[in-house]
């Protein structure tokens, strides 16, 4: 039986066959278009939105920085997304390995478990990867910070007297109070030492800032759909790690938007921390609102306290690097600054068959080191993108954002 | 339901007229590619292997809802003994014993991922090549109906079978949940409350826009199925598929590609339950569900009215 027909309409005559080998052909362009125009839509639309620098006034460095430490935003609230690249090994699954243990996996079982839902473990986790954050702020005394998982989230709310951390994949709780609103409360929320917004890590950069420091306001750039101007700190000197740090700032309230932390040797920026989205509207009162939700294991920070105190067996090398530490130093000054201290383990990592107290792990640590020499004897130095650390083979350690020549310069100075 | 598709099937039908060029003068009424539409959707709903893909697909908010039951019967919190939720199992399932609101939630998360899209890909696989290898395209095709249309028709049948049983099991876990777990006011993943009522609402957007996230696969499905004469060949290659971008999706070093995997967005539903709604991931999916749509509805389309048939 002769083919049914193979189009809708009946017009084509016979003898047509190139016409209709056509014709079918041309039908194929119409799924190749689509995906073209998506594929341009994709690539385009991102660099058409960006709608150039705004125009704004002039302004020098100095008015910028009183312009950040004059702000008086109360009232924020808005969608930050952080970007970490520290060049350090993934160690993903290592790391929610040791996570999971130290907070009580199935082994550990009894009272000394700490909580999922416990703010200092949980922020933590923003030391790596990409993470996309929610924050609200309404006053000194109702902020709340979500970090944003896939299809879980981790809230810390701060509400008045009360800090509430919750899990919402493992449906924990955690519970502190704070003192009483007087005296600064937000000092005293676990974890605020972490900083996660744009804010706190401009705070930081800006407390840096002094005569080894180059500040410049670098032109006007658009963040989050709001004009900003743009801070830029360089250290003078050389030998630092840090290429560059660019502060957006609001050119309205005076908020740092965006924070970004380029690398002196180039590449994708070590820290990015930006708003992809800002009001700075008073948040819905009820966003501030918390109650632990019927059964959810709820853990006071006493408690967790008490169990983080107690004697973790299985890490012993860390009590030991802990205790190395009393004797921290820090040498140099401005961004060239560099720590110091003596682990006492003699005989350094590397030669993990002459033991010390680190004399294993150092063995496995050596292999990603660079074995360096110098007037100070011979050490390994660890790399990431933004910190190095330099251990010797006498047990000192040297760490800072500084290149390698630094720290065995400062090795050699030492001596 | 079948009502609001065919509603649906009837503001469409202009456009599936155009592409088929001069031939108004067979132009069939509204009213009979709706007939068209309606017998389509009769005999898929009444065929054993689709009442049994359903049958399957209730099950799973009961069986789940009964395994936590006994888990926690004894008082104990779920996944509340490992820190971080131990990451086992599906989202939401440590709140089900709290709520029997969330079983919703963790049916569509446990389903989601391979039930579900495995059911569509056996529907939609097996929508024109079925009809091929059962030697009944041919007759269809004799009906002055034209190849856009039933084309059309067949996606819509898909479509309609995505939402039925996406739906299936929302109403299958909420029914289970409320005969085993408690039910009230419950807790947003933001940490906020919200009513009941407000709850199902939530769970009714969860749905549309779990069925919305099938949209891209049955298509996917019905290119396939358009490509060959044998029904088993069309699912088998969909479901297949289904299984290769998943584990695809888990390879870190795809992560540039892994935006423009179907699948990759699909668990974004469960951004419905932050309190605000974060809509970014979910934009993402329904538009890339859409891109997947266009091409391979088009690329389906493509071949369907050019292809020989011969069966």
């Amino acid at each position: 039986m002769a083919p049914i027909d193979s189009d809708d309409n009946t017009t084509a005559g016979e003898g047509e066959e190139l016409r209709a080998g056509r014709r079918k052909a041309a039908r194929y362009v119409v799924p190749v278009a689509v995906m073209g125009v998506a594929a341009a839509t994709i690539g385009l639309v991102p660099a058409l939105a960006d709608s150039g620098d705004p125009d704004l006034p002039k302004v020098t460095a100095e008015q910028l920085i009183e312009k950040i430490a004059k702000s008086d935003v109360q009232q924020l609230s808005g969608t930050v997304r952080i970007n970490t690249d520290l060049g350090l090994p993934d160690l993903g699954g290592l790391e929610s390995g040791l996570m999971s243990g130290m907070s009580g996996g199935p082994g550990s079982g009894g009272d000394g478990e700490g909580s999922a839902a416990d703010p200092s473990a949980k922020l933590t986790e923003l030391v790596s990867g990409s993470h996309t954050l929610r924050v609200a702020a309404d006053g000194p005394d109702r902020q709340k910070l979500s970090l944003l998982e896939n299809a879980a989230e981790y809230s810390l709310i701060h509400n008045g007297k009360d800090v509430w951390g919750y899990d919402s994949q493992s449906n924990e709780v955690y519970h502190s109070t704070a003192p009483d609103g007087a005296e600064r409360p937000e000092k005293d929320v676990p974890g605020k030492d972490v900083p996660a917004t744009p804010k706190d890590f401009a705070d930081q950069a800006l407390k840096s800032v002094d005569d080894t420091t180059s500040v410049t306001v670098g032109g006007t750039a658009q963040v989050a759909g709001r004009d900003a101007y743009r801070l830029v700190v360089e250290p003078k000197q050389k030998g630092s790690t840090v290429g560059a740090i660019t502060v957006a700032v609001d050119a309205e309230t005076g908020t740092p938007l965006k924070f970004t932390l380029t690398p002196a040797s180039g590449g994708a920026a070590v820290v990015d921390v930006g708003f992809t989205k800002v009001s700075f509207a008073k948040p819905d009162a009820s966003t501030f609102d918390f109650t632990p939700p019927e059964g959810a294991k709820v853990t006071e920070a006493d408690e967790s306290d008490a169990a983080a105190e107690a004697p973790e067996h299985g890490r012993p090398a860390e009590g030991d690097l802990a205790e190395g530490l009393d004797g921290l130093k820090v040498i140099g000054e401005g961004w060239n600054s560099i720590a110091t201290f003596d682990t006492g383990a003699q005989g350094g990592l590397p030669t993990g068959s002459e033991g010390g107290d680190l004399g294993g792990l150092g063995g496995f640590l050596g292999s990603f080191g660079d074995q360096v020499k110098g007037d100070f004897g011979s050490g390994t130095v660890f790399k990431t993108r933004l910190v190095n650390a330099l251990i010797t083979d006498d047990g000192k350690v040297y760490a800072g954002a500084v290149t390698k020549d630094a720290l065995v310069k400062a090795a050699d100075a030492a001596q | 339901m079948s009502r609001a598709e065919a509603q649906d099937d009837r503001v469409r039908e202009p456009a599936v007229a155009t592409p088929g060029g001069p031939d108004a003068a067979r132009t069939p009424s509204p009213l009979w590619s709706l007939g068209l539409l309606r017998s389509e959707l009769l005999t898929t709903f009444r065929r054993w292997r689709t009442l049994a893909l359903l049958a399957v697909l209730a099950a799973v908010p009961i069986l789940v809802g009964i395994a936590v039951k006994i888990e926690t019967s004894d008082g104990s919190s779920l996944g509340g003994g490992g820190g971080g939720g131990g990451g086992a199992g599906p989202a939401f399932i440590s709140q089900v014993s709290n709520n029997g609101l969330f079983l919703v939630f963790t049916a569509l998360a446990a389903t989601l991922p391979f039930f579900l899209p495995m059911a569509i890909g056996v529907v939609a696989g097996d929508a024109i090549a079925g009809e091929s290898s059962a030697g009944t395209l041919r007759y269809l095709l004799v009906a002055p109906a034209g190849r856009s249309r039933l084309l059309l028709t067949k996606y819509a049948t898909v479509i309609a079978f995505c939402l039925a049983a996406t739906l299936v099991v929302a109403v299958s876990a909420l029914a289970v949940g409320a005969l085993l777990f408690p039910v009230g006011d419950l807790i947003t993943i933001s940490g906020t409350r919200i009513t009941y009522a407000e709850g199902l609402g939530r769970a009714l957007l969860i749905a549309l826009v779990v069925a919305a996230s099938l949209v891209g696969i049955a298509a996917l499905g019905l290119f396939v199925s358009t490509l060959t004469g044998s029904g088993i060949a069309a699912m088998a290659t969909t479901v297949g598929l289904l299984i290769t971008v998943q584990i695809l999706d888990q390879i870190p070093q795809l992560d540039a590609l892994q935006p423009y995997f179907f699948s990759h967005y699909w668990l974004s539903f469960a951004d419905v339950m932050r309190e605000p709604v974060y809509w970014d991931d979910l934009v993402k999916n329904l538009g890339l569900q859409a891109l997947y749509a266009a091409v391979f509805g088009s690329a389906a389309w493509a071949r369907f009215t050019t292809k020989d048939i011969t069966a």
